[in-house]
């Protein structure tokens, strides 16, 4: 029932799709279409641990700089490896201490929301603060180059290498090809894609099959009949906004694979366009509702208009003013249909 | 020591049994000294003028208060509630006005929330059981004579009357040795009140028995057996039904003076 209720979103992207398709040329290639896919998982994966927390009827702003920290904190572990290491061990400990930095103010946002009973805007607004302020502090005011041979294929390689002559390879392109001939060869799935695929699996079976997924939903609809039906909900909080800076600090060590360095700074647009995404998929701000596939559509549909506008080779910043006019259009179509459902 | 008077006398052992409780407020007396038991199977009305105390009394039923004075005896064992989770674990099930239920949640996510069943999903996952839930809940609504189209429609797109039944159903799921309701027709239409006044008699063909707080004298007359009435934090008078009328128990509640005069 909630997914087809998000019908309407389904429709927006496709009219999106249809019209960028006619008026910008290239937009409806499968090389410009995965180049969406694999620029839309970065802030995709931050907006999945967003779609719980605002589902709980929280908010979790401080996502963005928890996305800095933590690719600030992934780059200086893996510039810092002795020479020869292998590369996947290199990239597991980025991901290993992007992620153990980035969950740290997931867990100071969720003891002081759950214990001390400080309301979730202004604990992760002040945390928003105190994440810029580390990233800045750590990285010494300057993006951290991660020059390490392999590295960037992670983040802008592909699953799947199709070269008409030789078929399909997997993860690298066929051995031989070289020069001019690499243009031929055409990748299929980026790895960031994948990623977020494999996120989103998880996260959809989160929220919609397990015990938590269902406390969130009702934490967010009633807190009080939570904790009367005698629902762990301090524990559930912590978890909360453990997860959502989890979800930020992998984004931030997929941005370290994706553009070798890490920045504080480098999901500081993306906080703003995340929770966009997550209302432009029918979660409400005040709470118990919302799904994962919404949050996709939402994300889908900010990368798509941003895509477009490029392609069509209109002044970038009018992808603000597209964004911002489609997240207020997002909440009139569901406040509409809720008048109409009463 | 009750079960053995129980033996004694013959009598079925009292679901709960109230002796003296007491609460002060400051300077002020809000529940003084009041004796009661309701027996398994039984209905009593809870009555009384605004400020009377049943609220407070009740209150200390379901664990929010602490006594100040007094003991509470479930199924003849004397028990202490130090919060309104444990009272329900023991088995009382107090149904508000509020209802506590999740209003974005269907009426199977409510009746199971907190206690969801769980199965194997995936192999190591564990998801939780809605296949289940589902079959249980339309179980018990079946029992109870409750009729909603829809299980999977959240809870805020039913009637209060519907609402008003899913809160019960759930109390009675989880084994409710003793259900308080409190103005539990208030925000009801005449056709809901009646749905809920009936589900009230169902209660007592399963042996719960209930405690109703209300305004509304015809409510109690429709289903109550005994009535408890209280007037200034006492327990003034308590009548069978059947041997009381509306205008004695109007005025026990408002002071007899208005009868002797």
């Amino acid at each position: 029932m909630r997914t087809l209720s998000r019908i309407w979103a389904w429709l927006f992207l496709l009219v999106l799709v249809v019209f960028f398709s006619f008026t910008g040329e290239g937009f409806f290639s499968l090389f410009n279409l995965q180049a969406i896919g694999a620029n839309v998982a970065i802030l995709l994966i931050m907006a999945l641990g967003q779609t719980f927390v605002i589902i709980s009827a929280g908010i979790d702003l401080s996502t963005g700089f928890v996305m800095g920290l933590a690719s600030v904190a992934g780059a200086m572990a893996m510039t810092r490896l002795p020479p020869g290491t292998p590369l996947p061990l290199i990239a597991l400990t980025g991901l290993a201490v992007g992620l153990l930095v980035g969950l740290i103010p997931g867990l100071v946002n969720g003891l002081i929301i759950a214990k001390l009973k400080v309301p979730p805007f202004i604990v992760t607004l002040g945390m928003f603060g105190i994440a810029r302020g580390a990233g800045f502090l750590m990285s010494g005011g300057m993006p951290l180059p991660v020059s390490i041979q392999g590295l960037g294929r992670i983040g802008n390689g592909y699953l799947f290498y199709y070269y008409p002559s030789q078929g399909l390879s997997f993860l690298n392109p066929p051995a031989g090809v070289t020069g001019a001939e690499l243009r031929q060869v055409t990748g299929i799935l980026p790895h960031p894609l994948t990623f977020a695929l494999i996120l989103v699996l998880a996260a959809h079976w989160l929220l919609k099959h397990s015990r938590f997924g269902l406390h969130t939903y009702a934490i967010g609809g009633n807190q009080e009949a939570a904790i009367r039906a005698g629902i762990p909900v301090d524990q559930r909080t912590i978890v909360l906004y453990m997860l959502s800076a989890g979800s930020a600090a992998l984004a931030g060590v997929l941005y370290n694979m994706r553009f070798t360095n890490g920045a504080a700074n480098s999901g500081e647009a993306l906080l703003l366009d995340s929770i966009a995404a997550v209302v432009i998929g029918g979660a409400s701000l005040f709470g118990g509702e919302g799904t994962i596939i919404g949050t996709v559509i939402g994300a889908l549909i900010i990368a798509v208009i941003q895509n477009g506008l490029v392609i069509l080779g209109i002044n970038p910043f009018w992808q603000f003013v597209a964004v911002g006019v489609v997240i207020i259009l997002a909440v009139l179509v569901d406040q509409a249909k809720e008048q109409v459902a009463s | 020591m009750d079960a053995q008077r129980a033996q004694q006398t013959g009598q079925p052992e009292p679901a709960l049994r109230v002796e003296g409780l007491t609460k002060r407020f400051g300077g002020l007396t809000a529940v003084d000294n009041v004796d009661m038991a309701v027996y398994p199977g039984e209905v009593v009305g809870l009555i009384g003028d605004n400020g009377a105390g049943k609220s407070t009394l009740i209150k200390m039923i379901s664990g929010v208060y602490r006594p100040d004075g007094g003991k509470i005896f479930l199924q003849g064992r004397e028990t202490t509630f130090v919060s309104p989770l444990e009272a329900r674990r023991l088995g009382v099930e107090t149904i508000y006005q509020d209802l506590a239920l999740c209003e974005n949640l269907d009426a199977t996510a409510n009746i199971f929330l907190g206690r969801e069943p769980m199965r194997r999903s995936l192999g190591l996952l564990k998801a939780v059981d809605r296949k289940h839930m589902l079959a249980e809940s339309r179980s018990i609504l079946d029992r109870l004579d409750i009729h909603i189209p829809d299980l999977r429609r959240p809870i805020r797109e039913m009637s209060g009357g519907q609402r008003q039944a899913v809160a019960i159903a759930r109390a009675v799921y989880w084994n409710a040795r003793l259900m308080i309701m409190d103005e539990p027709t208030a925000a009801l239409g005449v056709p809901e009140q009646r749905k809920v006044l009936h589900l009230v008699h169902t209660l007592r063909e399963e042996q719960v028995p209930v405690i109703i707080i209300s305004h509304n004298l015809q409510d109690v007359f429709a289903v109550a057996d005994r009535v408890v009435v209280m007037r200034r934090g006492k327990k003034v008078a308590e009548r069978s039904i059947q041997e009381t009328s509306v205008d004695e128990l109007v005025s026990l509640m408002v002071g007899g003076n208005l009868l002797e005069e």
